[in-house]
């Protein structure tokens, strides 16, 4: 196997007496998707907040490309490629839909704002490539019909898919969405998946939080399961799907799977 | 869209506020009415003051209760370059921005370790400290009696002694800072700012390092705030310490709440009617401070987005975004 693009390893956080994540290890390689599933409450979000410096773990070790990040500060970390969506969603509303991609693409831009203030030719010329990247990543997503309307016009799974787009136009070699297909319909659902696999397929690297099950069959290379913080399986999606500890931990919750 | 949505409102009513605004400005003075131009240069001076506290409240999301620091440390700043050294435009003028620019970068370091009310109330204690010191360090400021005398500045060939060059001056600092200030408001680092206001972490998420914008905001801010107590010091010929006092701090955030944070021109907007509501009612009545108290409440209640929201949503609005 090719060296892991991402490595966790034996990750805890606790707040207070609740450990949020407790002792997580797990590892992706370089063009894998996988899913990361669990009842509510079991510490999925807590592990993308752990793995993107958004909080600093209890113990443990978050290695990228081989490197140590373990509580980097979350710009840095974004820096680096691995970028992250949010389960909340939360646009800036004022603006039109590419602006709101547009930001995305910061991890990449050079002009400063001196140079943007004075219109530089330099500057111009970036915020022509800017806007372009944008509205080919909007493209891919399914709304650049929309470019121009205001954000917050946008229905909720066409958020989202915002989202996904400003995700996009950062160029990340690690994509971490957390339950991307929340508020899509099924046919937005499938056109994602669609997506993600030629994004993959053009070397991005996943770790989805998902709770539909549709998608999580379809999508993933390996699912990781997570109960109370613990993470309770891994492997493929039908290995895991049959998995006793993991049909009980769904037990009272939706069952997985068709 | 963005560029004119950050000068006023939105499009083509923005741009129209700015022309006409502009050219009251050019032409007013021709009627000689010293009076007027004496008011027209404060509103100038107060106007560039609040659009640079609009910057922080408005686009940042920072509201700062101590933006006096910077508007009195170039003050003072002018005051003792102009009275010990030489009255020199090229001399007083940058020596009071580097003043207050130093001042904000200085406090910013500190001030924006903290968020919300406690960022606000770092900001009022720094304030507060510059008071103190320019009360005590009476060698240097004169302490309460602050510094007289300062002189007009003396530009080499130009004679702007009188209150019509003098406004003019005044005009064209005011309008050359008003243009920069647009201009980065419309570019991505002011799109960056506003991602700030609206979602911090969502902004260190893609990479931003929110603190170092802030800072960068900060000290822009603090920048424009200096020249404009540049020019007042010009202008008014004396700096005390109230010119540093919380009230002042609190004039301006009056000033950019009344007009309407998040443009541009708002503040500036709301400088103008404080200060003519001031010159008008003072002359008229002790309680100038009540009636004014009572047109903040008012347009609070009335138009949440102050005067120039009222203004805009007086214009249609553009369908396209192109607009
Ligand atoms: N900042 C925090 N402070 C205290 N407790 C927290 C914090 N963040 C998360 N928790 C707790 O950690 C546990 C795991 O929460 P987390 O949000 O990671 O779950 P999740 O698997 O993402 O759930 P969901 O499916 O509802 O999104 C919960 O008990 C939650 O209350
Ligand atoms: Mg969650």
């Amino acid at each position: 196997m090719t060296a892991p693009l991402l490595e966790v390893v034996d990750l805890t956080k606790r707040f207070g007496g609740v450990s949020a994540v407790d002792g997580v290890s797990f590892a992706a390689a370089p063009q894998e998707i996988t899913t990361v599933i669990g009842p509510n409450g079991a510490g999925k979000t807590t592990l993308f907040n752990l793995i993107t410096g958004f909080v600093p773990p209890t113990s443990g070790d978050v290695i990228y490309r081989g490197q140590r990040i373990t509580g980097m500060p979350a710009p840095q970390v974004a820096g680096a490629g691995i970028i992250r969506t949010f389960q909340n969603l939360i646009i800036f509303n004022e603006t039109t839909v590419v602006e709101n991609v547009m930001v995305g693409c910061h991890r990449w831009t050079r002009t400063g704002f001196i140079q943007a203030a004075l219109a530089l030719p330099a500057a111009v010329r970036e915020d022509r490539t800017v806007r372009e990247t944008a509205m080919a990543a909007l493209a891919l997503v399914g709304l650049e019909g929309r470019a121009h309307d205001r954000a917050r016009d946008l229905p909720f799974g066409q958020q989202r898919l915002l989202e996904v787009a400003r995700a996009l136009v950062a160029r990340p070699a690690l994509l971490l969405l957390d339950e991307p297909t929340a508020g899509l319909s099924a046919q937005e659902a499938q056109h994602l998946v669609a997506l993600i696999r030629r994004l993959r397929a053009d070397g991005v690297t996943f770790v989805v939080i998902e709770h539909n099950m549709d998608v999580v069959m379809d999508a993933a290379d390996r699912v990781i399961v997570l109960e109370y913080g613990e993470k309770i399986a891994e492997g493929p999606p039908q290995a895991v799907q049959r998995d006793p500890r993991v049909i009980a931990a769904y037990l009272g919750e939706e069952v997985p799977g068709p | 869209m963005r560029g004119a949505a950050a000068l006023g409102g939105t499009g083509a009513g923005a741009r129209a506020a700015w022309i006409a605004a502009a050219l009251g400005m050019a032409l007013l003075p021709l009627a000689h009415d010293r009076y007027l131009i004496g008011t027209l240069t404060e509103v100038l001076i107060f106007g560039l003051f609040a659009m640079s506290l609009g910057l922080l409240v408005g686009f940042t999301g920072l509201v700062s209760l101590g933006h006096a620091a910077f508007f009195g440390t170039a003050a003072y700043a002018v005051g003792l370059v102009s009275t010990r050294v030489s009255p020199a435009l090229l001399l007083t003028l940058p020596a009071g921005i580097a003043a207050g620019t130093l001042a904000a970068l200085v406090i910013g370091v500190f001030a924006l370790r903290a968020t919300g009310v406690y960022f606000l109330m770092l900001t009022l204690a720094f304030a507060q400290m510059a008071y103190a010191a320019a009360h005590q360090w009476a060698w240097l400021t004169g302490g309460t009696n602050g510094l007289s005398g300062i002189p007009r500045p003396s530009i080499p060939g130009v004679d702007v002694g009188g209150a019509v060059p003098f406004y003019y001056l005044v005009l064209l600092a005011v309008g050359t800072a008003a243009i920069l200030l647009s201009r980065i408001v419309a570019s991505p680092f002011g799109a960056a700012l506003v991602g700030i206001r609206e979602n911090e972490p969502r902004m260190r998420a893609m990479g931003f390092d929110t603190f170092r914008l802030k800072l960068g905001a900060f000290v822009l801010a603090g920048a424009a705030a200096a020249l404009s107590g540049a020019l007042y010091a010009y202008y008014n010929g004396f700096v005390s310490p109230d010119d540093l006092y919380w009230t002042r701090s609190g004039e301006v955030l009056v000033m950019v709440l009344l007009g309407g944070a998040g443009t541009l021109l708002g503040p500036a907007v709301g400088a103008g009617a404080v200060l003519v509501l001031q010159n008008l009612v003072s002359s008229l009545t002790e309680r100038w401070t009540m009636i004014l108290g009572a047109a903040f409440i008012l347009v609070v209640l009335v138009a949440p987005r102050g005067l120039a929201g009222l203004m805009a949503d007086r214009w249609p609005r553009p369908s396209s975004p192109s607009a």
